[in-house]
């Protein structure tokens, strides 16, 4: 690396104008993406390396429709652009990127970026879609009139940044002279939208109206009927991926760990590091990874959805339903995520501006079925619920899909709740664009998926890995006296941890060994079945009883009404240590943290207990 | 420019405004005194003589609104888009 001053370049602009695309074309997989000093704005960085070898650092702001900032979002923006976000220094350029099929909103916007008087240029983004709509722009007039350097663009292309790249590298000398004087005072609304008339009139002529193909799948896809129709069938395709597609590749990875698992403890003298490799790291965090291909699945949907723009279209037509019940349509998305992962669901709820119905969407996206829940429900469905026919459903699925649904059940009942709390007569906005409808672009998809995969891979090494080692530190230690006469994991501190929850949780029908594994579910909950796995073996006396799978185990020990106990406080579970962490990050609060803890462990307690007594009293128990 | 046209007859706010009926802005009025909605719908281009127009509605009690404005659609609700004022136009362009 040099030591010359590496220059800054930042993209900003209205959502939806293809900044981060032109961000991925760029920088390509050279980027780092972390959040900015103390606020929970995704910060997104890469590297532009041009062909005149110079060497640029990116900077993908969050969009923005204006500098009168309504959301976190615009305000980093703001601050940012203005070279007042404490610890950021000041962009040497801003590229201030616009829609070219959207220049009417989209000039405002950059009209309001220059009128910050530092160096800039704009970047007419998608000319090519543009001139398929007969949309003409004379970039050049643009350009006079603007007095900053104009470009165009086509994110979607290979070579579609040429003349933005060769236009950085000929300014990169002398940054200085695109600057435009600072404005003597803040342009008002109203002298905004005159200069961006006066910029149509002069550099663009254009049809009226937008594409016939935007108008037709709009008539379909919004639809009373056949658009909530669509959105079922959407949804019902997802989810069915999600378990068809990931099951292959999760019993490959299954296969994978067990199989390096017996190869460690093979090469390794047994002893207690064999113990934690085996047994702790090595089963703890495959039991985890065999997720990796569901939450792919999920986000490569989730992506795939959100780029063609049709996301914000289930928002549409599910605003009214979900405003009934404390939310908004922008909620829709955050909960969608969180049946992949609550983590990612939170951290989606930044999208929404208004306080209120963000802290709701907080609050519920862990009654959300995460994907971290589906082996414990497998487990005891497997165990517990007869392969039967019920008309032409399988009871086994159906469970499965009442699980489901008793979650988002729960979710509305609870937001509507908390609405009814606060008397809240206040009004809360939903103002959201619904972007034209784009062809979802591969190397957009890939890197975000990769994205994805490497925040939950983090997650994977850190805290999991951690608490999984503590987890067996509990389960082995302090090793059985002489001549002790019950399995070696009665003595260890897991063991009588276990036994002093159960005057806690016996009404609910849970019994020690459930007891312990619910601890380590506080780390995570998929964690409880491996738990599980490791409470029964440990306490096995022979080698032949540990090797037995957990399914029968269960099935001869527990009695129904305890599966069915079990199976209820997981549509709750509110022990999920990084849940509660991302809500204190995200809220600031830990008042927030501690009542989500309370209403999760209320709602699990009570249900559970209700469940299993009754379960109990119908001659189950 | 539109002054000559302003007529009692083709005044509404948006929320009345019959469905796929070209129309154009008068203004967005504010409901008290700082209206953080009302600012921001005219960031979003609801500004005097923008033509809108709105395409449909929701599912569930016709909520929200689909409005074109200029070459963006929105998604508003009822009580959002009654802030903003507008006259039909049947033959008269915008300027």
């Amino acid at each position: 690396m040099s030591s010359t001053h590496v220059m800054r370049l930042a993209l900003v602009g209205n959502p939806n104008c293809g900044k981060t695309a032109l961000f991925n074309l760029l920088t390509g997989s050279r980027q780092k993406v972390a959040n900015y000093a103390g606020v929970t704005v995704e910060r997104k960085e890469g590297r532009l390396l041009a062909p005149s070898g110079r060497q640029y650092a990116v900077l993908d702001l969050p969009g923005a429709y204006s500098f009168h900032a309504s959301s976190l979002d615009e305000a980093v923006t703001r601050d940012l652009c203005r070279g007042f976000y404490p610890g950021e220094p000041a962009p040497d350029v801003l590229v201030c990127v616009v829609d070219a099929t959207n220049l009417r909103l989209h000039l405002r916007f950059a009209l309001e970026v220059r009128s910050l008087g530092r160096p800039m240029v704009v970047a007419v983004n998608m000319m090519d879609a543009a001139r398929r709509r007969g949309i003409e722009i004379d970039l050049d007039i643009l350009q006079r009139e603007l007095g900053v350097p104009v470009v165009p663009t086509v994110a979607v292309r290979r070579d579609g940044a040429h003349a933005l790249v060769e236009l950085i590298d000929a300014l990169a000398p002398t940054a200085q002279a695109v600057a435009k004087p600072l404005e003597d005072h803040a342009p008002t609304q109203e002298s905004l939208h005159e200069e961006t008339r006066r910029l149509l009139t002069l550099a663009v002529s254009q049809p009226r109206r937008t594409a016939a193909l935007d108008d037709t799948l709009d008539r379909w896809l919004l639809h009373p009927v056949i658009g909530l129709a669509t959105l079922a069938v959407v949804m019902f395709l997802m989810f069915q991926a999600v378990y068809a597609w990931a099951t292959p590749v999760m019993d490959l990875i299954e296969a994978g760990t067990g199989a390096f698992g017996e190869w460690v403890a093979r090469v390794l003298p047994e002893g207690p590091l064999s113990s934690l490799l085996v047994e702790g790291v090595i089963a703890g965090l495959g039991g985890v990874i065999v997720f990796l291909p569901q939450i792919v699945v999920l986000f490569a949907f989730i992506l795939a959805l959100e780029e063609t723009g049709y996301l914000p279209r289930a928002a549409f037509l599910l605003d009214r339903l979900m405003s009934k019940a404390g939310l908004s349509g922008r909620s829709f998305i955050p909960l969608l995520s969180s049946f992949a992962c609550a983590i990612p669901g939170i951290m989606a709820t930044r999208s929404i501006q208004d306080p209120r119905d963000r802290l709701a969407t907080i609050m519920v996206a862990p009654l959300m079925t995460c994907s971290a829940r589906l082996p414990v429900y497998a487990l005891l469905i497997g165990a517990f619920i007869p392969r039967q026919q019920v008309g032409i459903f399988n009871l086994q699925g159906l469970v499965l899909f009442s699980l489901y649904a008793a979650g988002i059940a729960s979710a509305l009942a609870v937001s509507w709740v908390m609405k009814k709390w606060r008397r809240d007569t206040g009004e809360h906005a939903l103002m959201l664009e619904l972007p034209a409808y784009r062809m979802p672009h591969a190397r957009d998809l890939l890197i975000g998926l990769w994205e994805r995969v490497l925040i939950f891979l983090k997650r994977v090494g850190g805290i999991i890995l951690a608490l999984t080692i503590l987890l067996w530190v509990l389960l082995t230690f302090p090793a059985p006296p002489e001549g002790a006469t019950q399995a070696a994991i009665e003595y260890s501190f897991a063991g009588r941890i276990g036994h002093a929850m159960t005057s806690v949780f016996a009404p609910l029908g849970f019994n020690w060994q459930i007891c312990i594994a619910l601890i380590p579910g506080l780390a995570a909950r998929e964690v409880a079945v491996s738990s599980l796995a490791t409470v029964y073996a440990l306490q096995a006396v022979d080698d032949a009883a540990a090797t037995d799978a957990l399914t029968p185990i269960i099935s001869s020990e527990w009695t129904l009404a305890m599966a069915l106990s079990l199976l209820v406080w997981f549509i709750y579970a509110p022990q999920c240590l990084s849940t509660l962490a991302t809500i204190r990050r995200e809220t600031q609060s830990w008042k927030q943290v501690a009542i989500a803890t309370g209403y999760l462990f209320g709602l699990a307690y009570l249900a559970s207990l209700v469940t299993y007594q009754v379960a109990v009293a119908l001659g189950a128990g | 420019m539109s002054e000559q046209l302003v007529t009692t007859g083709g005044a509404l706010n948006l929320a009345e405004l019959p469905h796929r009926t070209a129309a154009t802005v008068e203004s967005v009025e504010d409901r008290g005194a700082h209206d953080a909605i009302a600012r921001r719908l005219r960031e979003l281009g609801f500004v005097a003589g923008e033509r809108v127009e709105v395409m449909a509605a929701g599912p569930f009690s016709a909520e929200p609104l689909l409005v074109q404005v200029g070459f963006t659609r929105f998604a508003l609700r009822r009580s959002e888009a009654s802030r903003v004022q507008v006259r039909t136009l049947p033959s008269v362009e915008a300027a």
